[in-house]
């Protein structure tokens, strides 16, 4: 199993653990990630100007490279994720948008959003199994109470997305189970956790984060895992003064696989 | 050749203001086989058909246009005048030269030259008129009803009325619908089985009525007056003539595991069962799957129970072939499920509940015997939040586009009858917007809100959720613009509702069309509601759209009335203008059987004398009396085999010929 790996900035200063940890569990499961050599930003933030292209070039490019090497691309922040995703829909659906940057970035062979984008969690899932998962761990995380915390951009908009119901979601609950620990269900795994309003409005982004980990204290968690470098910041820093401990999702397969 | 008279209308000044009708009569007088025209203020009044019947007679004329309104209008019209003066009706041709013309154009003068080329297209079918007559069939003068809730039982009673015999076919043990399953009805707040169960046992005791109950439509043949219809009738494994309906069986099942579905599986029930206690016909049946004795071959407790000896283990399904001359679909709904709408917490959390599941929970008869219980600890609530179009307008694609238009009126009479009931409870109702339109609707709503005290939020909920024993019920208020985050005890969610899923299958059986929310569609959605476009289906009830019980009774009463005038009927007219196949053109293909939407082409093995040489074909065949003249097999026929009688191929082409010229 070979996938084009896009890291994304994040992974390669903030989010280190979640990059490092990603690419151990992938090499214990018997998975090679490549990771292009001359990668650039996903853009950061999926643009909703409907006739802006500028901001979707840089994602497009990292989509054409992976068509033109035949492979997939797997992701692990759920940020680029959200907007290879998303930008990748454009190129498929949007014949305008389509017309628009192929005509700019001039290729060799138009892209129509031919490459398939998935997540690190769906490749657990559909491409490895978690039944699988479960056989290959070597320390189970017995008796751990986990959360489950699943942010907003790799749930929404849930057609698009098309990772999991974006009301009830289940899959990170499923790897918790494959690790042998406990998922513990509760209200607010779904809810914001303040995403970018920290930077203008610290007291709102101290609530939206609060109360996700004041639901997931409540209903008996010990540790937090996410997939998302802001949601790690937002839980991290504005999660009050009694918060649990959050980790990324990656570090626990790391931990159960016995590679950390 | 035809000799043609014109017959050019002024239609007050709404033609002859725009168009100069003087300059049409005269234009039209130059094209080929016109023989007379003239022009009149009215050609529809008695003194303008006057003059057409003269012009008929006087210059012995073959054929006739009139250039006047829309064919819907006024052309059954003309062509009764002109078989009055001993024309062949399909010998009439109208040129709308009103709504295709002078109501859509402002210039006096290029209006005149459009409404000459209408009328020269029309002269030119006309030129290839042939008379069609008109064929006959005969009528079977019992109708069948599908559907045994309120809006089928008040159509069957409606029709057994005037004296014609109809049966009802219900899937469910019993007939009574949703309706039985309401407490009370908006707006009057009467019990609704006081005044449903009435009418259940006029229907068991009226000698036109046949019922069959635990039945469904397994096949439908045949047309207009004429269907043959095959019905299951599922085996009860309890005699029917002999069932006393004593209930004496269910005192004594051991097998108590079943979920109610009369009391929407709020409880159990027996193996063998009545729904409730007004079942129509009042007979248990035995549910196979959780009967111990079909499940282990030992109990039969029910067989020892029953005095009347009406159990039998060995009944089998029994296939009942009838005829009817006209058929309603009287299906209802079902409210949808609610899988994709997690964050209510419904399939989680026992105290979040639909409407109809409060409606068994305040009724005498019910899961809690009336009392207004949570289901999870059987406690008193204190605090009641209704949600209100859970996926009704919804184009999320998790819900339905349409409004379940019964839900702001039900969710007023819950919010009254608990604040009335109940006092200390306080009731919350988020809203879209409220919709009343109906009598004494708003008044209702108005009385929940002033003299009840129950306090409307317009703002969705986001998110319903467990907290420390109780409900918290996450909301925006949009008028105050504010988010809320309220405690209750219980939750209720107006759910969309969608029509049963037993009519998309029924819809295509019946070949009646059916819309992308599977109601069956209406002939007409203004002019007619009732009948669906394929003769001698009609519409009752929910099946056609969302509607109260007003509404259904209305529409039920009105699809009777339909049925009644066509069984009134001895013989049935057809139309002539229907698809007739060339067999020496046709190849076989059976592309035109395949568009066919009313099943009127069959294809049969026929010998023919293709100029001299005699052989076995396959050649398609026309049911006339099943055939609507649609023209969807002439235009997909490969081969030019199929024509419209009334509008040929070289009909439509001479006036394109004519428009084009």
């Amino acid at each position: 199993m070979i996938y084009t790996y896009y890291p994304g900035c994040t992974l390669k200063t903030k989010a280190k653990d979640l990059d490092l940890y990603a690419r151990k569990s992938a090499t214990a499961l018997g998975v090679t990630l490549e990771e292009p050599e001359d990668w650039q930003c996903c853009g950061a933030v999926y643009p909703l100007a409907r006739d802006e292209i500028a901001t979707r070039l840089s994602a497009v490019r990292t989509l054409v490279s992976a068509r033109d090497n035949k492979r997939a691309v797997v992701t692990v922040c759920s940020a680029c994720h959200h907007v290879l995703v998303r930008v990748n829909d454009d190129m498929k659906n949007d014949a305008d948008m389509r017309g628009k940057v192929n005509r700019y970035l001039e290729l060799e062979n138009e892209y129509g959003g031919e490459t398939e984008v998935i997540h690190y969690l769906t490749m657990l899932r559909d491409k490895i199994g978690f039944d699988e998962i479960k056989k290959k761990v070597v320390k189970p995380l017995e008796g751990k109470k986990i959360a489950a915390y699943y942010g907003c951009m790799l749930l929404r908009p849930s057609k698009i997305m098309a990772f999991d119901d974006a009301e009830n979601p289940t899959i990170i609950e499923d790897f918790i189970k494959a690790l042998g620990a406990e998922p513990v269900i509760y209200p607010f795994r779904n809810e914001c956790c303040g995403g970018y309003v920290t930077m203008s409005d610290k007291s709102l982004a101290k609530k939206a984060a609060g109360k996700v980990m004041a639901s997931a204290k409540d209903n008996g968690a010990e540790l937090i895992i996410t997939a998302c470098p802001l949601c790690m910041y937002n839980l991290d820093a504005n999660g009050g003064a009694d918060k649990l401990p959050v980790r990324y999702f990656t570090e626990l397969l790391a931990e159960a696989l016995d590679v950390k | 050749m035809q000799k043609i008279g014109v017959f050019v209308c002024w239609c007050g000044s709404n033609i002859a203001a725009t168009v100069d009708v003087a300059e049409v009569v005269q234009a039209v007088k130059t094209q080929p086989g016109v023989a007379f025209a003239t022009d009149y203020q009215y050609m529809c009044s008695e003194a303008g058909q006057s003059i057409i019947k003269n012009a008929i007679k006087e210059h012995d004329l073959t054929g006739i246009v009139v250039c006047s309104c829309s064919p819907r209008m006024h052309e059954a019209t003309f062509r009764k005048t002109a078989q009055a003066a001993g024309l062949n009706p399909y010998m009439v041709e109208i040129a709308n030269i009103r709504e295709h013309c002078s109501w859509i154009h402002k210039d006096k003068n290029e209006a005149t030259q459009k409404a000459i080329i209408l009328a020269n297209a029309a002269v030119a079918k006309v030129n290839l008129n042939a008379p069609l007559v008109q064929g006959e069939s005969s009528v079977t003068k019992r109708a069948l009803v599908i559907g045994g809730g309120i809006a089928g039982i008040q159509t069957a009673l409606d029709i057994a009325e005037a004296g014609y015999e109809v049966d009802i076919v219900e899937k469910e043990p019993t007939i009574g619908g949703k309706m039985a399953q309401l407490d009370k009805t908006f707006p009057t707040l009467d019990c609704s089985a006081c005044i449903l169960t009435p009418k259940m046992v006029d229907v068991a005791a009226n000698e036109n009525i046949t019922l069959y109950t635990y039945s469904e439509v397994e096949q439908v043949k045949g047309f207009v007056g004429n269907f043959s219809v095959t019905i299951k009738k599922k085996a009860r494994y309890v005699k029917e003539d002999l069932c006393t309906g004593c209930g004496e069986c269910m005192s004594k099942c051991p097998s108590k595991k079943g979920k109610d579905e009369f009391n929407c599986g709020l409880n159990n029930r027996t193996a063998i069962n009545i729904p409730f206690a007004q079942a129509i016909p009042n007979v248990a049946y035995i549910d196979a799957e959780q009967c111990i004795k079909f499940k282990t071959g030992k109990c039969g407790l029910c067989e020892k129970t029953c005095s009347a000896n009406a159990i039998d283990y060995n009944q089998k399904d029994e296939i009942i072939e009838r005829e009817y001359g006209a058929i309603v679909m009287a299906t209802g709904y079902e409210p949808i499920k609610l899988d994709k709408f997690d964050e209510y917490q419904y399939s989680k959390h026992p105290d979040v509940i639909t409407s109809l599941e409060l409606e068994r929970i305040m009724n005498a008869a019910g899961p809690t015997g009336g009392t207004l219980l949570k289901m999870s600890d059987k406690e008193h609530p204190h605090s009641v939040t209704f949600i209100q179009c859970v996926g009704s307008r919804d184009i999320s694609g998790r819900g339905k586009p349409y409004c379940s238009k019964i839900c702001c009126m039900y969710t007023a009479k819950h919010a009254m009858l608990i604040r009335d009931k109940y006092p200390d409870v306080e009731v919350n109702v988020f809203y879209i917007d409220v919709r009343t339109p109906g009598k004494n609707f708003d008044e209702f709503y108005r009385r929940a809100v002033e003299e009840y005290g129950v306090n409307y939020i317009k703002g969705q909920v986001g998110k319903v959720y467990e907290k420390d024993g109780h409900l918290v019920v996450q909301a925006v208020d949009l008028i105050a613009n504010k988010q809320l985050v309220l405690d209750t005890d219980m939750v209720v969610l107006a759910t969309a509702i969608e029509p049963s899923k037993t009519a998309r299958d029924l819809a295509s059986m019946l070949t009646a069309s059916i819309d992308t929310n599977d109601f069956i569609t209406e002939a007409h959605p203004k002019l007619r509601p009732v009948e669906s476009p394929t003769a001698g289906i009609f519409l009752s009830g929910v099946c056609q759209g969302p509607k109260d019980i007003p509404e259904t009774v209305s529409q039920a009463g009105a699809a009777a009335a339909k049925v009644i005038g066509l069984l009134a009927k001895d013989k049935l007219l057809t139309n002539p203008c229907v698809a007739h196949s060339d067999e020496l053109l046709c190849n076989g293909c059976s592309q035109c059987e395949k568009v066919c939407p009313y099943g009127a082409i069959s294809y049969i093995d026929k010998e023919v004398n293709d100029h001299g040489v005699r052989e076995t074909r396959r050649v398609a065949q026309v049911n006339e009396a099943l055939c609507q003249g649609c023209g969807a097999c002439t235009v997909t026929c490969p081969s030019g085999a199929m024509d419209l009688k009334g509008f040929t191929n070289r009909q439509i082409m001479a006036e394109v010929d004519a428009i084009c010229k």
